[in-house]
């Protein structure tokens, strides 16, 4: 589904992503790990294309995101890190608009999100403006709002930060859903729990990967009882070389 | 090619935007009004060069001396007449003259009297006009000599028909401006300009999106400094209503794609803010014709002000109001705004990135 080789992003002389080559398959739920300013939120930018890597390329379905970045946004929903809906729109409202940008009819729209409006609860919520909806709803209406046109690909940059452990537990659900259905998920965070739903994580510091690979082979063969431990023994290695 | 339903998803969500925010309604309705009552005094201001048409039909030495006297002075500029005889009507209405100064067939022995025309749809410039020419004629000719001004458009040289098309020119051309450069930067600002270039929309559609909302409160503005201005000072209407409302269009387009510019420029609100009032207010002020006549401007900011759009603006609507100018007359600044506009939406939307840096 997604292919980088050699990807590398510069910001003047600092190097937010060195040299990544990433495999990511269809219906797989891929996550990027590392503490702040390693390289993840860089990376999903790029992957969708709204950054431009500074050497490298991606692949994503088999086009170059640079040079067919509309054909590839189409294809993709994404969840920034900051909350990016419209705090003066209603969230019905915040939905109609991105329906409308995505080019497709509300019908369509409604069709697309409908169960998923009643499994985060958000029904009556929609008719409030959407700063003043709590926190936890903001999150789940901004996913809803990255999936109205249905897309295969689904990013989600830390989407579960500033969540309590409840509503975490049910974001999860959802993302578990998605993949089940046929979607692609790629999530950055650095809930180490959190990496115990993924199929695939890659460890990232100072732009680099770490390692890569299913949670539970990472923890036996780094003989590690949980994510945690594994990303604090990685973590020390890299200090204690540098 | 831009898609219309993608168009009208911006528009529509800028609309929310604009309705919702009690600040931008302020500077929509209060800013306006507000200036124009501020603006209430006049102003004196000196000119030079009036282009002055002289209608010679005494054709002796006394007739060539008093045109003599008129061309040895600064202030006026004589207009080289046509074979063709042109009423002076018709001289202002094509702005080729400010001025026409009639000498009778038998000026120097019989009649003693001249008529001065003079064109006051800029009172200010009228009354100093009329002062020259009689300053002129009272330092060298007989006290007998009998000078009769007669203007046109403004007999009572008020002021305010001189400040209300002014001040909508000025305006518009701010809040148009200003608004749409805000708008987009708010968006970068905010982040929320992210979630909207990952979807497949592309440059041409986010900026027509942000204008079009514009387009409709710039009229609604322009119609409401006309009112107050009319209601409060006034002012005639002796034009076309439908020929205004077109060349408003045109000019509010011109605004809007400025702001467009700036927001390409400016990074955050505050940025945008400072620019889009930079390159409006003092410009339009000072250039555009509104408190100084642009033939008296050295050779330099005479070229400058024709990257003004309130430049043609204020032709456009001081011709309408007070001359009842047509199209035919003004189709010229007309096109002039529309090719600015088209110019700055091209550059807007090459410069717009549809990518983070």
């Amino acid at each position: 589904m997604i292919e980088t080789i050699n990807l590398n992003r510069k910001f003047g002389s600092f190097t937010a992503v060195d040299n990544l080559n990433l495999k990511i398959d269809k219906a797989e739920i891929f996550g990027f790990l590392g503490a702040n300013g390693a390289g993840k939120t860089t990376t999903l930018r790029m992957l969708c294309g709204l950054l431009t890597p500074s050497s490298g390329t991606i692949t994503v379905n088999g086009l170059n995101v640079v040079k067919n970045p509309e054909a590839v946004k189409r294809s993709l929903g994404y969840m920034s890190q900051k909350f990016s809906l419209y705090g003066d729109l209603r969230g019905i409202e915040n939905l109609q608009f991105y329906t409308g940008i995505y080019g497709i009819s509300w019908t369509a729209a409604k069709t697309n999100i409908k169960s998923l409006i009643s499994q985060f609860d958000l029904d009556k919520y929609l008719k409030l403006k959407t700063s003043e909806l709590p926190m936890g709803y903001k999150q789940r209406l901004s996913l809803v709002c990255a999936l109205v046109h249905n897309p295969p690909l689904v990013f989600l940059d830390e989407p579960t930060s500033g969540v309590d452990p409840k509503a975490r537990r049910e974001f999860w659900q959802v993302i578990n859903e998605l993949a089940y259905s046929g979607k692609t998920v790629i999530v950055s965070t650095h809930f180490m729990d959190e990496a115990e739903y993924c199929n695939r994580v890659l460890i990232m510091q100072a732009g680099r990967e770490e390692v890569c690979g299913n949670p539970l082979q990472l923890k036996q063969s780094h003989r590690v009882a949980t994510m945690q431990q594994l990303f604090l023994k990685i973590a020390g290695a890299d200090n204690a070389q540098s | 090619m831009p898609s219309p339903k993608r168009i009208t998803a911006m528009a529509s969500k800028e609309l929310f935007h604009i309705l919702r925010d009690p600040r931008t309604l302020a500077i929509i309705i209060l800013m306006p009004v507000l200036q124009l009552i501020i603006f209430g005094y006049a102003m004196n201001l000196e000119i030079r060069r009036v282009p002055l048409l002289i209608d010679d039909q005494a054709r002796n030495a006394s007739s060539e001396r008093l045109i003599n006297a008129f061309s040895h002075t600064p202030y006026f500029q004589i207009v080289p007449a046509n074979q063709r005889r042109l009423e002076p009507e018709e001289l202002f209405k094509e702005r080729r003259a400010q001025a026409t100064l009639c000498i009778p067939v038998d000026f120097g022995s019989a009649s003693q009297v001249l008529l001065l025309k003079i064109d006051a749809s800029d009172p200010n410039s009228a009354q100093l006009i009329q002062s020259y020419a009689q300053g002129i004629i009272a330092s060298g000719f007989p006290a007998s000599l009998d000078l009769r001004p007669f203007i046109l458009y403004n007999p009572d040289l008020k002021s305010s028909f001189f400040f209300v098309p002014g001040l909508v020119a000025m305006i518009l051309v701010m809040i148009c401006a200003l608004l749409t450069s805000i708008s987009i930067s708010r968006e970068k600002e905010l982040g929320t300009l992210e979630q909207i270039l990952v979807s497949p929309v592309s440059a041409m559609e986010i900026l027509l999106g942000k204008v079009l909302p514009y387009i409709f409160l710039g009229l609604a503005d322009a119609l409401l400094i006309l009112g107050v201005g009319m209601l409060l000072f006034q002012v005639p209407f002796r034009g076309d209503f439908l020929v205004f409302l077109g060349f408003t269009f045109l000019y509010v387009l011109c605004s809007l794609c400025l702001g467009l510019l700036v927001s390409t420029l400016a990074k955050t609100q505050q940025a945008a803010m400072m620019m889009a009032l930079g390159i409006t207010l003092l410009p339009t002020l000072l250039l555009s014709g509104y408190l100084f006549p642009i033939p008296s401007m050295p050779w330099l900011l005479q070229k400058l002000t024709y990257i003004i759009p309130a430049r043609y603006y204020l032709q456009i609507i001081r011709g309408i109001m007070l001359k009842g100018n047509s199209i035919s007359e003004l189709y010229q600044a007309g096109i002039s705004l529309g090719l600015m506009s088209i110019v700055m939406l091209i550059v807007a939307v090459k410069r717009f990135k549809l990518r983070l840096s």
